[in-house]
């Protein structure tokens, strides 16, 4: 097995008697940008607090780089946590935000983000906490690429970030990993944006691991069919359906399946669209099923 | 780039195609993966796949800290294999499809040299006539 940057064994986090985490097994390889995808309250912000030492897990194992990362001093500066909603002194100027990383990251960059800073017209000399919530996700994505620390989590880095602004956030990022590689994790549910820049794909569903798998082995594994319903339900039938919709005498439904192309022919003569099914379809498709089983328990 | 497969493989499709139509003639040097990477906005691990994927069919080859370069009799073999996809991906879905309509073999072969001649008169002679033979 390759080196990981970040590994878990076993990991529960409960508060109380809520269970948060359940039995998280993962297995993330040094140098490479995995997603961490899931819905808003599956449990990623815990696990990522708990990757960078913030929070303990209840039992199992957490390492970050190879060590338990719980308030451990030696791992400073070797990863970087970009918050959601990062908190700073009251009296801290964008500068002196800067000036602070710079100092913790040995490998910090000051050309880039100085090249960022521009970018996203953060001004210098503005009080952080004068800065609008667009500004203060712009100014931890500047920490975190400009750190160039070895594993960077990026946890919803963009909230109240314009289209313009994440895309300068992701080209940044292809060039930053493209000349000097390094591990990211990149929570997010904005799934259609950065498919292409992940090389594998976590999804946490209430808190469980739902999938875990390289991006590339996900595209193409779902097939969206549209068309009469009687139709439909016979072509999908013995596969595993992940959604199905339906409209009066119409059906749409997404199965996991790589269709040949004698199947393809066979769904064209039935009448049927079959058409591609993108990584962000296949990830409602396995969280919102577990959902609509609730539901129906 | 669409979804209905790995990124990898359109990146050497992408590049074979570029190889096919001339663009990037045998013995030039290919774009590197850090470039591709920005033009298409993909990871460069997934580009470098593409990559190493045509340097195992012999394609591509690497040159020591300079890049990736078309290596000679690449346009060859990559036509030979995309000729074998050719009856694959379309001449047997064709002829499926004509046994089911009840289209003959003879009936077929006039509908394709047709086909193949109004192709020509609309401007390309050389893939017509190649297709008709």
């Amino acid at each position: 097995m390759t080196t990981a940057a970040i590994e878990t064994v076993a990991l529960n986090r409960h508060y109380g008697g809520t269970p948060v985490l359940s039995d998280v097994t993962l297995h993330l390889e040094a140098g490479r940008v995995h997603g961490l995808l899931g819905r808003n309250g599956a449990g990623k912000t815990t696990l990522l607090r708990i990757l960078t030492g913030l929070e303990r897990p209840s039992t199992g194992t957490a390492r970050l780089l190879g060590q338990d990362p719980f308030e451990n001093g030696r791992l400073a500066g070797r990863f970087c946590f970009v918050k959601e909603s990062q908190v700073y002194p009251d009296s801290f100027l964008v500068e002196h935000v800067l000036r602070a990383a710079s100092l913790l990251y040995p490998s910090w960059d000051p050309a880039l983000a100085d090249e960022l800073l521009d970018a996203f017209a953060l001004p210098r000399r503005r009080r952080v906490k004068k800065l609008s919530r667009g500004m203060t996700s712009a100014l931890g994505i500047v920490v975190g690429l400009a750190a160039r620390a070895e594993t960077t989590l990026f946890d919803e880095p963009y909230l109240g970030l314009d289209a313009t602004a994440r895309r300068i956030f992701y080209d940044v990022l292809l060039e930053e990993i493209s000349t000097s590689p390094r591990t990211v994790l990149l929570s997010t549910h904005l799934i259609d944006e950065v498919d292409h820049l992940l090389e594998r794909v976590v999804v946490i569903d209430h808190g469980r691991v739902a999938f875990d798998a390289e991006a590339d082995d996900v595209r193409g594994s779902a097939v969206e069919i549209t068309g009469p319903a009687a139709a439909v339900d016979t072509f999908v039938t013995g596969r595993r359906v992940l959604r199905r919709t339906g409209l009066g005498s119409v059906a749409r439904t997404t199965i996991e399946a790589r269709l040949s192309a004698a199947e393809r022919a066979h769904a064209q003569q039935l009448g049927l669209d079959l058409s591609p099914v993108s990584l962000q379809e296949v990830v409602v498709g396995l969280t919102g099923a577990a959902i609509l089983e609730e539901v129906a328990s | 780039m669409d979804d209905s497969r790995p990124i990898f493989v359109q990146i050497a499709e992408r590049i074979a195609d570029d190889i096919l139509d001339g663009t990037l003639p045998e013995g030039t040097q290919v774009p590197s993966t850090t470039e591709l990477s920005a033009f298409y906005r993909i990871n460069p691990a997934t580009v470098a796949k593409g990559m190493a994927e045509l340097v195992a069919q012999d394609v591509l080859h690497k040159r020591r800290g300079i890049g990736m370069f078309v290596s000679t009799g690449a346009r060859a073999r990559l036509l030979e294999g995309r000729r074998a996809a050719f009856v694959d991906e379309f001449v047997a879905p064709l002829v499926h499809e004509a046994r089911r309509l009840g289209i003959g073999a003879d009936d077929l072969h006039h509908m394709l040299s047709e086909a193949a001649g109004r192709t020509g008169a609309d401007g390309a002679p050389g893939q017509a006539a190649g297709g008709a033979r």
